[in-house]
């Protein structure tokens, strides 16, 4: 199963290395990672998700992160908390003037934006959660994805309700 | 008139004259109350040993080998609760401190390792002896430091040995660039720092600690199993009236010995692959296992599903992923130890526990005992002096006072069974890595904590041989540690495993001429000659291998003013019993 781990950690040297390397170490499968500044300069937010089958794995992989010196703050967006999660995907999908309007078509179902056109090419840019993107994904492959990158998940936990 | 004043000041941050980068570490280290530090010097280093000779107050001991000076630091930190100190220089001198490091990481012993660093305008272009240290040691560090700005080395240096020492102890590394050693400013140093990722350390609830008390009230065969979370927060005392209170037995690990007098009826002495017969028995058959500062090692446990199958586990620690790490508690306690135990006593005084009737209980543990006696017995030979009769008799003419330190191996487990370690940090052992030639350095180091002390290393032929260049320090030093040397030419705790498991076939676990095997029968064959080799760095032993030699010689060892290496043939055939084979429960241990 997979979670989502958040930690907000203090934005210095060698943080990343540590983190990646706790979880290669402890054997633990680090399946998405983001890592990016907060609106405070000396900390950042690194957003893990990881692939858990057992309770255990999970929690030891939690307990471990939270140990280390650098990281301030843990959070596990489980099931039972309410939270918002977002990736970005960007695609680019081989595009000819025969399958061009249908690609475009699919993009504006869901929301997606195109950001660069050329005679045989288009990136689109989508944003959302895990079962809109493995929806548009599915939908969009056929026409040939050339090239992909992808954010890896953000999450964070709503105003209201953040324990159900 | 009342001249007390209104409000105490926090202390202030204090402003030093300008001086070099490499001085303010002597100034820091020399705050925080460092009076010895194990280093090697070398080009990225010599900066600071030249502030080294500048100090005041810190005394340096230039250990033969890196690894030496990483142990010596450990054996300190063990013998002492302080935090031990070594330096190296960049590339292969921060390499050998890495099995030091690692070490230290498994025991939780408080280190902290300095390691010189080539120019910032080097690093990352392979510059002579230049190796990424930082993430080197990344897996095997509490924490780590690489210093950048040299303004930053009196903050950097006080959160070193704040995290090293606080919480769940361990290793700290400071990497320190050479123009960070070189660069002169006025430091500032600060009166605390502020680490937003330590937690203030965690207290048990009254009422989590009213549920134990209650489990351990209703239990009818409990056992406290007890390790080295016991010595890191100094609470022996407490766990000893902790035990008389509530009557429970107490099993311990070997990295908490010392915590409970071996000879307390309710001592079960260590439990685990070659503890008691008892203590193994106890925990297995346990209804309530509490646990204090201990993480259900493999060497203790054996195969987990079969390990306290019946039991409720409670499970005190300082360090909350140690909860359901190799085992599932039934009763998780994220505490500080020594606050959980004085406050359960409190507890306990005020009426809120009812000592449970444990006679029953204990008439079974003491039949065990009884069947399987502690002190254990052996077949004595009345040819040989065997490792078991050499540690007896260093027991008995010590009085249990010495501090031991030992390598790795067969002798490392006869220590502990024969030696009685009745105070807390007197037995030093690499436990948690098992490294070999650790015993020499450690003991070293132990000894420079404790120069009135008798500090003897129990070390066999081969771990010895892994750092024996110490023994230069020893004598150059004038420390006045002791070697007793169970010499039996083989790697033993391999043999003993290739008897058992491998029919007795040697892989590589000869240490003389295969062909010619030195014993206490063909002493000429003995190789090498460990009396000449001391003799080489100028320091006194004697080679005996006959029983009525032993008493005599082991008095000799221990009034000898100085270094001592006593070098005692014995033969290789000797197990190690009892023995609990790997992936076995306590019922499946071997005693012959």
């Amino acid at each position: 199963m997979r979670h989502t781990i958040s930690a907000l950690v203090e934005n210095k040297f060698g943080v990343l290395a540590r983190i990646a390397g706790m979880f290669s170490g402890r054997g633990f499968n680090i399946d998405t990672l983001n890592v990016g500044p907060t609106h405070d300069p000396l900390l950042s937010r690194i957003t893990i998700t990881v692939i858990a089958e057992a309770e255990t794995t999970l929690d030891q992989a939690i307990k471990q992160l939270d140990k280390l010196i650098n990281v301030i703050q843990v959070t596990h967006f489980s099931e039972r908390t309410s939270f918002v999660a977002r990736e970005l995907v960007m695609l680019k999908l081989a595009a000819s003037h025969q399958t061009r309007s249908e690609i475009i078509e699919i993009a504006e179902i869901f929301r997606a934006k195109i950001v660069d056109v050329s005679p045989d090419s288009i990136i689109i840019e989508c944003t959302g959660n895990e079962n809109k993107i493995r929806a548009f994904l599915e939908l969009i492959t056929p026409f040939g994805i050339q090239e992909m990158a992808r954010t890896g998940m953000l999450a964070l936990p709503r105003g209201y309700n953040a324990e159900r | 008139m009342d001249t007390q004043p209104i409000t105490e000041f926090p202390p202030q941050d204090e402003k030093g004259p300008a001086m070099k980068g490499s001085d303010v570490v002597v100034a820091c280290l020399e705050r925080e109350g460092v009076d010895v530090i194990f280093a090697y010097p070398g080009g990225a280093s010599m900066e600071l040993h030249q502030a080294l000779t500048r100090a005041k107050k810190l005394r340096t001991i230039l250990p033969r080998h890196e690894q030496g000076g990483g142990f010596m630091a450990h054996g300190y930190a063990r013998a002492t609760g302080k935090a031990g100190v070594c330096m190296a220089t960049s590339g292969p001198g921060a390499t050998n401190l890495v099995t030091c490091i690692a070490d230290a990481y498994m025991d939780s012993i408080p280190l902290v390792a300095i390691t010189g660093q080539v120019f910032q305008e080097f690093i990352g272009k392979s510059a002579f002896q230049e190796t990424d240290f930082f993430g080197m040691t990344l897996p095997i560090v509490k924490h780590s430091f690489l210093v950048l700005e040299a303004e930053e080395l009196p903050m950097i240096i006080k959160k070193a040995f704040e995290i090293a020492t606080s919480g769940r102890p361990g290793p700290v590394v400071i990497d320190i660039p050479k123009d960070v050693q070189q660069k002169v400013f006025e430091p500032v140093f600060p009166a605390k720092v502020d680490i937003p990722g330590m937690p203030p350390p965690p207290h048990a609830s009254d009422e989590e600690l009213l549920k134990v008390l209650e489990l351990i009230a209703e239990a009818k065969q409990p056992v406290l199993y007890t390790g080295g979370g016991i010595l890191s927060a100094n609470c022996s005392d407490e766990l000893r009236e902790f035990a008389k209170l509530t009557g429970a037995p107490v099993a311990s690990t070997l990295m908490g010995l010392g915590a409970m007098p071996p000879d307390d009826p309710q001592s079960l002495y260590w439990f685990g692959m070659h503890g008691t017969v008892a203590g193994n028995w106890a925990v297995c058959d346990s209804d309530v296992l509490v646990c204090l500062g201990a993480r259900f090692d493999d060497r203790i446990t054996g195969y987990v599903p079969k390990f306290a199958t019946e039991a409720t586990i409670v499970h005190f620690d300082i360090d909350r992923s140690e909860h359901n790490k190799n085992k599932r508690a039934d009763y998780p306690v994220h505490s500080e130890l020594k606050y959980a135990l004085t406050r359960m006593i409190e507890l306990i005084k005020a009426g809120k526990f009812k000592k449970p009737d444990l006679s029953a209980w204990f008439s079974t543990i003491n039949q065990w005992k009884k069947d399987h006696p502690y002190p254990f017995h052996y077949n004595e030979s009345d040819k040989y002096i065997l490792a078991q009769d050499a540690i007896k008799t260093l027991h008995e003419e010590t009085n249990g006072d010495a501090i031991i330190a030992t390598g790795v191996g067969q002798h490392q487990m006869w220590a502990p069974q024969y030696y009685h370690f009745k105070n807390p940090r007197t037995f030093i052992s690499s436990l948690g890595l098992g490294t070999m030639g650790f015993g020499l350095p450690a003991a070293i180091g132990a000894q420079v904590a404790h120069p009135d002390k008798v500090v003897v290393d129990i070390d066999g032929d081969g771990s010895y041989l892994m750092n024996i260049q110490e023994l230069a320090t020893a004598k150059i030093e004038k420390i006045p540690v002791k070697v007793l040397l169970l010499n039996n030419q083989h790697l033993g705790m391999v043999v003993q495993w290739e008897d058992r498991f491998y029919d007795g076939v040697r892989g590589h676990t000869i240490l003389g001429d295969p062909e010619n095997i030195g014993s206490p029968d063909n002493l000429d064959a003995i190789y090498p000659d460990f009396v000449k080799i001391a003799e080489g760095f100028g320091i006194a032993g004697r080679s005996i291998h006959k029983k009525e030699d032993l008493r005599g010689a082991i008095r000799e060892m221990i009034d000898h003013d100085g270094p001592y290496v006593l070098n005692v043939n014995i033969p290789y055939t000797e197990h190690v019993l009892p023995f609990i084979p790997q992936k076995k429960g306590a019922k499946d241990i071997l005693t012959d």
